[in-house]
């Protein structure tokens, strides 16, 4: 028996049954957050008639945690990389004497990509990882199993909140990204080439469209609804007590960095179709 | 107590269970009548635990069916179940109190959910739920800063807050010292006397089994070996309760060659 299973076909076998494992659990789990999304949005929107609401308290006190508590993080991170992307601009666009065009590149470029990208990435990493953590300890404690059994659905009470808090908190942090984007790219311009903060708000007006900041906060919709599922799915789904909460939570900010990086990916070529 | 006269509120009937591709409960038979104490009694390993995790719903079972006040909750809608949850409480082993409430809050949790009560009439309620558990003045601390056995008693004041027919204890005694363990069975045997609730308790701590049951449910290896009172359990001579009333170990025959076989395989 030994000898067989050490064996090229049994190895090739074993393989092909890992992979074939593999994909059956990353659709399975596609499945299960595919339903925590529908029946989020089923608690979101019908609870209240069947006098099972989300509870606002709830929701505001997650856009506290989510929202608020990052600003300050967020408009830094954003500052920086304004000041970066104008650093960069200048120094490439030397080479054929536009430097001045520069503050095109940063407002297109922040609105468009970096803003929502840094804010998706910060609240992953913030936010994703508690939610994770949160459940998952609460599934370990049996907390979750309380509150099924006093009726109170897991989704209504702790899902939906966290999915509704993100999708406000989301695009409204990225909003707050793009402002200090373009602040930071405006601090550097004008140290380095002397344009006013009014001749930089004009330019940087005349250069976007709505079209621009719009596409910047659809995508924020999407990356929030990556995050609170990608975290509370995994915090479910976990096994073993105090070690799984620390292995779901690392595998819920990996990949909900990851699929927001693919997503971006996706959007962006389809919405500049 | 003559238990015939009582109508059963939980009906068990060839319940079948599997965990993965492992069968745990090979088909379960139990009722239970109203006002008892059922003690569902088992070393680790034999299913006590599946089975009342079957029993709140929080499973779907493989084949059989669960009565529970005269709904088969294996077959019930959502809205149903939700209403039947209204005269379910459970104690959990590790309390299971929500960490982020305080003891209060927790305690109200099932009023705010099934009730349309104001603020103050729930809080009072609450109090009083907490006042029969002996944690009067203890309200406003969190989960985190009470002891093991203020915990158990907490998370019992929440499952009787909605006065329910019926109760479910996991391990009431577990990992508290005798006296306390002593005074939560006391007071099981008096939430059952004051409030007439039909109760279940999953232990396998034989002292406290025999103090509050009515009767008694064996486990083992996901058979029921006996479903009985407490004398007629002390004079079984089946061999697998007297080694569990005795505390003998078990000794489990195997052949030499399924011996050798374990020790080798892979």
């Amino acid at each position: 028996m030994t000898e067989a299973s050490t064996s090229w076909p049994a190895k090739a076998h074993s393989g092909v049954e890992q992979l074939g494992r593999l994909s059956v659990r990353t659709v399975e789990e596609l499945g299960y957050t595919g339903a925590l999304l529908i029946e989020s949005l089923y608690w979101i929107i019908i609870g209240p008639f069947k006098r099972q609401p989300i509870s606002v308290p709830a929701v505001f006190a997650q856009m506290m945690s989510i929202g608020i508590a990052a600003a300050p993080i967020i408009f830094i991170l954003s500052f920086a990389i304004g000041v970066m992307l104008a650093i960069q601009g200048i120094h490439s666009l030397k080479t054929f004497g536009a430097e001045s065009q520069v503050v095109v590149g940063i407002a297109l470029s922040v609105t468009r990509e970096f803003g929502p990208l840094i804010t998706g990435i910060l609240v992953a990493g913030r936010s994703g990882s508690a939610l994770a953590a949160r459940i998952a300890t609460m599934q370990v404690s049996q907390e979750v199993d309380a509150l099924r059994v006093m009726g109170i659905n897991p989704v209504r009470y702790l899902v939906a909140p966290a999915l509704l808090a993100m999708l406000v908190m989301v695009p409204t942090l990225t909003f707050l990204a793009d402002l200090a984007g373009l602040f930071g790219g405006a601090v550097y311009t004008s140290v380095e080439l002397g344009l006013s903060y009014t001749a930089y708000l004009d330019r940087s007006l005349a250069a976007l469209s709505v079209n621009d900041l719009s596409q910047g906060l659809v995508k924020s919709g999407v990356f929030a609804t990556i995050i609170a599922l990608v975290g509370v799915s995994n915090g479910f789904q976990v096994s073993g007590g105090a070690e799984g909460v620390g292995r779901v939570t690392t595998r819920a900010v990996v990949l909900s960095i990851s699929y927001i990086v693919i997503a971006d990916m996706i959007f962006t070529y389809f919405l500049n179709r | 107590m003559n238990a015939t006269l009582h109508q059963p509120v939980i009906e068990i009937d060839k319940l079948v269970t599997h965990y993965g591709t492992t069968e745990i409960l090979h088909g379960i038979d139990l009722e239970v009548h109203e006002g008892e104490i059922m003690i569902i009694m088992g070393g680790s390993g034999s299913g006590k635990s599946t089975l009342l995790r079957y029993l709140l719903g929080l499973g779907i079972p493989t084949s059989g069916s669960i009565r529970l006040l005269g709904q088969d909750i294996t077959r019930c809608d959502a809205d149903a179940m939700y209403q039947l949850r209204r005269n379910m409480g459970v104690a959990f082993q590790g309390g299971a109190l929500l960490s982020s409430l305080s003891v209060v809050e927790n305690v109200m949790l099932p009023l705010r959910e099934h009730t349309k009560l104001d603020e103050k009439t729930m809080r009072i309620m609450a109090r009083m739920k907490l006042e029969v558990v002996n944690l009067g003045g203890y309200e406003d601390m969190m989960p985190a800063e009470l002891s093991g056995g203020m915990i158990k008693r907490a998370a019992l004041a929440r499952a009787i807050v909605m006065d329910p027919k019926l109760l479910f204890f996991d391990e009431p005694s577990a990992g508290l010292d005798p006296v306390v363990a002593a005074e939560l069975d006391e007071l099981i045997l008096r939430l059952r006397d004051a409030m007439g609730m039909t109760i279940v308790v999953v232990t396998h701590e034989l002292d406290s089994a025999f103090k509050i049951a009515d009767r008694i449910t064996v486990l083992d290896r996901g058979h029921i070996l006996i479903t009985d009172t407490v004398t007629a359990l002390r004079a079984s001579d089946n061999e697998r309760i007297q080694s569990l009333l005795n505390r003998t170990p078990s000794k489990e025959r195997l052949e030499a060659d399924a011996y050798m076989d374990r020790l080798t395989a892979g």
